[in-house]
């Protein structure tokens, strides 16, 4: 017998088929909405239309009187229970239910519980409120101004509108360099807000049986065990009394992690009426209300030698927190690992400073599609080396070049603290620039500039700190950011893998089990994978931040280890010899001395319950829990070549490369598909997704017509490589996938657009880059700052 | 999400759906497409106490070419139908230009043209189309029938001249004269997207010389308008470039655009100028 | 209360099979679909007839069942994801989806597939840019597309007679 053929059965490197495609293209996924309880009933919110205002009164006379419908509640009955006020993810508190103002536009104010949503929202639509209009702040320049409103009059002790304040790096160190610069570039950018805005709204059914006291909350949620912690300090229930079941997921992207109101409302109100209570938000309530991303201020410089060596980086972020502060974030990192920006550089010195403003907007700032907070970091990393390169006059694939830590300075530590441990950044660069065809591309665009046609060309080259994280440093309201799982093998030889972590289309059901297979040799055929119930799950933080494949995926291969370790007893107790004449290779223990004589593993789990040795308690099961040394850092290198219009201010993406590496690939099918999809919000936010505001606070992008994402149409396609650099602390290699080509891409397209107004002057156009602002760019040949307006005239 | 309640009638005659209009007219929304209205029933931006559902009423689905070279499009024609036609063909270059491009193509499976222009978005495009092709639409009621020029038939957003008891039931573009040449520009950011411009350019030729011009522009005034001063530029032109140029910026001069967050007056002007230039270019193919 | 509410007889062949439904006027036909008659595999994903995920076919025609009444489908055929396989053999659409990895999150594909069944009948041959066109009225957030069109176009391939030499 020989070792099994790892790609044959399933292991690292098999672009096996996914699981969980099965159901789906059936249309037998079972999503929160697809779930019906007996007696269930319907809740409706009603929102509030303006942005900052008193709450004079909210009569919900006529409300009541709608037949069918059985509850209407509001801040105030929340209030009799302790519930119209929640704590945060990140130490701050929410309005579950406005009950003294409303501080955003959309903000919950009441809801309705009837026996069908078509009457729910007939009574939230019956419901009269009276409010008193107060001056709005729409931004963190508003927010942070002298005698602005003050927005948090909840909060005691607070008089300003300032959330946080935050600093790292060295700041003499880095002014001393910039003294001595040869040149200093810099830039000022608005990343503007927008939304993972994922097909599927959030929901939940909340059940709560006045028999048994359990709750049992359906909910698409990516981190189940969390929101069990959450549920159970806000509703002051018992936490082994709660059940969160987070089903099959459309799409997460980061907005499903925050504990929303409707939550909070839907356990509330199972709880007063001792029925199941479903809430599932519409498009416009999710795009209002939850958790949005980005919308962070940059002001920054590097400073810079004549022969384009960075002396020093430093700058400054405002970001806009919306009126609550209730993100995700590691507690220690209140704004993300935006100090992560410049990590691929070897730059020896640095300083940031960060501030949080409180505005009348939804709440936010969540890490969508990306570790937290980084693709801000990284787009203005992108932008500032685009624009540095360019004020020194040198070429921007050599000015990388020159910059670009070496292979051989790893582990490197960057100036704000951070080691990333492996890369072959240099390699990675110069397969794109290949790729792309860079030196002639250049020829090309010469040549069309004299037809009067404009070509760019945009690079973007970043690492990115994935898989949060260990515990000396990151925790979310105080829990550790491990993750686990427990895998059970039983006796013939199949096996049963649940995680702490929750798949929202990652492909988990299909990956975990290559890992096993990988480990023990058990085909990944033979074990089922599941994950998002916390009464069977193994505790975890969930999936999102790109965290499962370092952190859960990790767990995994630990379990496998541990059962493999008690396999190895058991085989040498069939093969009667010693464990230390027993070798393995895939799927089977051999003695050394006579490799013919051996056991596979499956045999193992048999004997496991038949046949072990004297004093081994029976069984083949386990469980891990991971604290990961260190963040993995993948990296890559994307190039896109664009032409503009410059009549319209339209442009084209002619070609687009990707260079990725995640270290070691479990599925290389699955792995590009994540890519992909990644490259496609980084489209979609370079060119026409964003939300913006008016001066009184209304939110423009609150729907699809206004909230554009792109169609098949105008996504352009991708060239993926790869390069692969396993990581030297995970336990098969690998490192996050899915999120760096959302974090890197946007620099790659808008670098490309601005190459190719490059004769104009133009250093910068803030994101979306939509039509109209190119063609002011080209036409004023100034630079477009902040978020598309919405003035009329 | 969820409209309000409404009476629902779904008339199998003709008749019968003008008797619902002569009695309700005020209190109804007829429903063809749905494809806006049912967006607006589900956002509760209109609650109609009566919808007067006209797709069970036989024989309204039709586009023709009459004897007399008329173009006649029946109420119930859906978008769908026009963009695959063989009807349309070379003769009517502007509207086979247009089909592709309304809203997206699942909606255009039902979505119709008559209904859009009793819509009377002022974003919506099959309105310029039929204002640059001098088009007319039939109303109907239980005591009548009138036909009102596609220029009278939108008298603000969102309203027609039609009156509460009148249902639209054809629309009418004019037999070309001489050789057809058109098409229409539309400066959408994704598929299904609202024009931020749009550009509707319908010529008649007798060899290359222009003997009609019509130019109407959508997304870039209180409603959809016609370039007249641009038009009249063109007629008796032979396209010569400055001829061209000089339409493209009486068009726009004519647009009333506004500043917002699709852009600046200022660019949406250029837009229109541009695309005015580039249909008037490409609607007759340069001569080597 | 039934009384008062004005409930209409609908009979409406969905997937093959003729239904009888009482149901209010202003109940879309996503509603019908999913609450009514326990086929969840149509999705809602948007509220302003944008995402195409209830994309379904109303006579043979892709409809966003979203935008259209139940009631209006009195006396016509509606065709769902859960009719796409005939017995246990999936369309060749499905296995594609799957073959090509097509879906991710799974939410907007039935809408997706529903879409390219009626261009595939209408064009068994389509190139990239016909099907990238074809499937602009569905949105989907996880993939990118790329492999979406992969997947029509290999159950294109498996549709098209066999071609003998």
């Amino acid at each position: 017998m020989t070792a099994l053929d790892e790609i044959k059965i399933g292991g690292l490197g098999s672009s096996r088929k996914r699981v969980e495609d099965d159901r789906f293209i059936r249309g037998r996924g079972n999503y929160t909405d697809d779930i019906t309880l007996p007696g269930m009933l319907h809740m409706e919110i009603l929102r509030s239309p303006l942005a900052h205002a008193r709450i004079k009164s909210i009569d919900t006379s006529k409300a009541w009187q709608i037949p069918g419908v059985r509850l209407v509640l509001t801040g105030e009955m929340a209030a009799q229970r302790n519930l119209a006020w929640m704590p945060t993810l990140s130490y701050d508190t929410q309005a579950v239910l406005a009950t003294d103002k409303v501080r955003f536009q959309g903000q919950e104010i009441a809801c309705v519980v009837a026996d069908d949503p078509y009457i729910a929202k007939d009574g939230c639509e019956a419901i009269d409120v009276e409010y008193e209009p107060l001056p709005p702040i729409v931004n963190p320049a508003q927010a942070l101004a002298p005698d602005a409103p003050l927005i948090r009059d909840d909060k005691e002790g607070q008089t300003d509108n300032v959330c946080y304040q935050w600093e790292v790096g060295d700041k003499e160190g880095t002014d001393r360099a910039f003294a001595q610069a040869d040149v200093v570039s810099r830039l000022k950018l608005h990343y503007p807000r927008s939304h993972p805005s994922p097909i599927e709204n959030c929901g939940s059914i909340a059940n709560f049986d006045p028999a048994t006291q359990k709750l049992t909350v359906y909910m698409t949620t990516q981190a189940p065990h969390i929101i069990r912690a959450a549920v159970a300090l806000v509703a002051e229930l018992p936490e082994h009394m709660i059940r969160i079941i987070s089903p099959d997921i459309g799409g997460g992207f980061g907005n499903k992690v925050p504990v929303y109101p409707g939550y909070v409302c839907s356990i509330l109100c199972s709880i007063l009426l001792g029925k199941p209570v479903k809430w599932i938000e519409d498009k416009s309530g999710n795009l209002i209300s939850t958790g949005f991303a980005r919308d962070m201020y940059f002001d920054g410089e590097l400073a810079l030698r004549k022969d384009g060596r960075i002396l020093a980086a430093r700058f400054h972020a405002d970001t806009d927190q919306g009126a609550f502060f209730s993100d995700a974030q590691p507690s220690k990192f209140k704004i993300g690992l935006v100090h992560s920006a410049f990590a691929c550089y070897d730059i020896p010195v640095g300083h940031i400073t960060a501030r949080g403003a409180y505005t009348n907007k939804a709440p936010g700032g969540v890490a969508y599609r990306c570790s937290f907070r980084v693709t801000e970091a990284m787009y203005f990393q992108e932008r500032m080396i685009a624009a540095a390169a360019a004020d020194l006059g040198l070429d921007p694939a050599e000015f990388r070049r020159v910059n670009l830590v070496r292979d051989e300075q790893f582990p490197y530590r960057t100036p704000f603290g951070f080691l990333t441990d492996s890369g072959q950044y240099h390699k990675c660069l110069q397969i794109g620039l290949d790729a792309i065809g860079y030196d002639q591309f250049l020829k090309d665009k010469e040549d069309a500039a004299k037809r009067g046609r404009r070509l760019g060309i945009g690079i973007s080259t970043m690492t990115e700190p994935l898989g949060a994280g260990n515990s000396r440093e990151y925790d979310i309201l105080g829990i550790k950011m491990f993750d686990s799982a427990e895998l059970r093998v039983h006796p013939t030889g199949k096996a049963i893998l649940r995680t702490g972590a929750k798949t929202q289309g990652q492909g988990h059901e299909t990956t975990w089990a290559q890992i096993v297979a990988h480990e023990l040799g058990i085909p990944a055929a033979d074990v089922l994978v599941e994950e998002g119930d916390t009464d069977t799950a193994p505790f975890g933080m969930g999936t999102y931040a790109s965290r499962s494949t370092p952190v859960a995926g990790a767990a995994v291969a630990m379990v496998s280890r541990k059962i493999r370790a008690k396999a190895r007893k058991l085989a040498a107790h069939l093969l009667e010899v010693s464990e230390e004449d027993v070798e393995w290779e895939l799927g089977r223990f051999y003695v050394r001395s006579a490799p013919n004589r051996g056991v596979t593993i499956q045999e193992c789990a048999m004997a496991a319950y038949g046949n072990m040795p004297d004093g081994m308690e029976p069984g083949l099961e386990n469980n891990a829990y991971y604290d990961p040394p260190n963040l993995t850092w993948p990296f890559a290198c994307y190039i896109a070549t664009v032409e503009v219009d410059p009549e319209t201010g339209v442009w084209d993406v002619l070609r687009f490369v990707a260079v990725d590496d995640c270290g070691v690939r479990i599925n290389p099918m699955i792995v590009e598909g994540q890519i992909m999809g990644g490259l496609t919000e980084a489209y979609a936010m370079s060119n026409m997704q964003f939300i913006t505001f008016d001066e009184e606070g209304n939110c423009v992008g609150s729907n699809y017509m206004d909230y554009l994402l792109p169609t098949a149409w105008e996504t352009p396609g991708f060239e993926l490589h790869e390069v692969v650099t396993p990581c030297p602390h995970h336990p098969i290699g690998a490192k996050g996938v899915g999120e760096c080509a959302a974090v890197g891409g946007p620099a790659a397209f808008v670098n490309a657009v601005l190459d190719a107004l490059s004769d104009t002057g133009v250093r910068n156009i803030d994101m979306p880059l939509l039509p109209d602002r190119v063609w002011e760019a080209i036409n004023t040949r100034a630079d477009i700052s902040g978020a598309p307006p919405v003035r009329t005239d | 999400m969820y409209p309000a309640r409404f009476r629902y009638e779904a008339p199998r005659t003709l008749d019968e759906a003008l008797d619902l209009l002569a009695t309700h007219g005020d209190d109804a929304k007829v429903l063809a497409g749905g494809q806006s209205l049912v967006p607006l029933l589900k956002l509760r931006f209109a609650a109609p106490e009566l919808l007067v559902d006209i797709n069970n009423i036989p024989g309204l689905g039709y586009h023709r070419e009459a004897a007399n070279g008329v173009l006649e499009v029946g109420a119930l024609c859906r978008h769908v139908d026009l963009e695959y036609s063989e009807v349309l063909g070379e003769r009517r270059p502007l509207m086979a230009s247009a089909a592709p491009l309304i809203a997206d193509p699942i909606v255009r499976n039902r979505g119709t043209l008559v209904g859009s222009l009793c819509h009377a978005d002022p974003q919506g495009d099959w309105a310029s189309v039929m204002l640059a092709l001098d088009g007319e639409v039939v109303a109907v009621s239980a005591t009548g029938r009138r036909t009102i020029p596609m220029a009278e038939f939108v008298t603000g957003p969102f309203q027609t001249a039609l009156l509460p008891d009148e249902l639209a039931v054809e629309a009418r573009v004019p037999a070309p004269k001489g050789t057809p040449a058109g098409r229409y520009l539309k400066l959408e950011r994704r598929v299904g997207d609202f024009a931020t411009v749009g550009v509707a350019v319908a010529l008649d030729l007798d060899g290359g010389t222009v003997t009609r011009a019509g130019i109407a522009l959508t997304g870039v005034g209180g409603n959809n308008l016609k370039a007249v001063e641009a038009e009249r530029v063109l007629a008796g032109s032979t396209l010569d470039t400055a001829t061209v140029r000089e339409a493209g910026r009486l068009a726009a001069e004519a647009a009333r655009p506004r500043t917002d967050h699709r852009g600046s007056a200022e660019y949406k002007r250029h837009v229109v100028a541009t695309f005015v230039v580039r249909a008037l270019e490409s609607a007759v193919p340069v001569a080597a | 209360m039934d009384k008062l509410v004005d409930k209409r007889r609908v009979t409406v062949t969905v997937n093959g099979e003729e239904r009888v439904v009482e149901v209010e006027p202003r109940v879309l036909l996503a509603h019908l679909l999913r609450q009514g008659l326990g086929l969840t595999g149509t999705h809602i994903g948007c509220d302003t007839t944008n995402c195409g995920a209830c994309t379904v076919l109303v006579d043979g025609s892709p409809t966003k069942s979203c935008t259209m009444l139940a009631v209006q489908t009195d006396g016509h055929e509606v065709r769902t994801v859960e009719g796409m396989a005939q017995a246990s053999e999936l369309h060749p659409l499905q296995e594609g989806f799957k073959e090509e990895h097509g879906l991710q999150c799974g939410f907007c594909t039935p809408g997706m597939m529903m879409s390219a069944m009626a261009l595939l009948e209408r064009n068994p041959d389509p190139t990239e840019e016909d099907i990238r066109w074809a499937l602009s009225g569905n949105l989907c957030r996880c993939t990118g597309y790329q492999n979406i069109v992969k997947a029509v176009l290999w159950a294109a391939k498996k549709m098209q007679p066999a071609v003998t030499a």
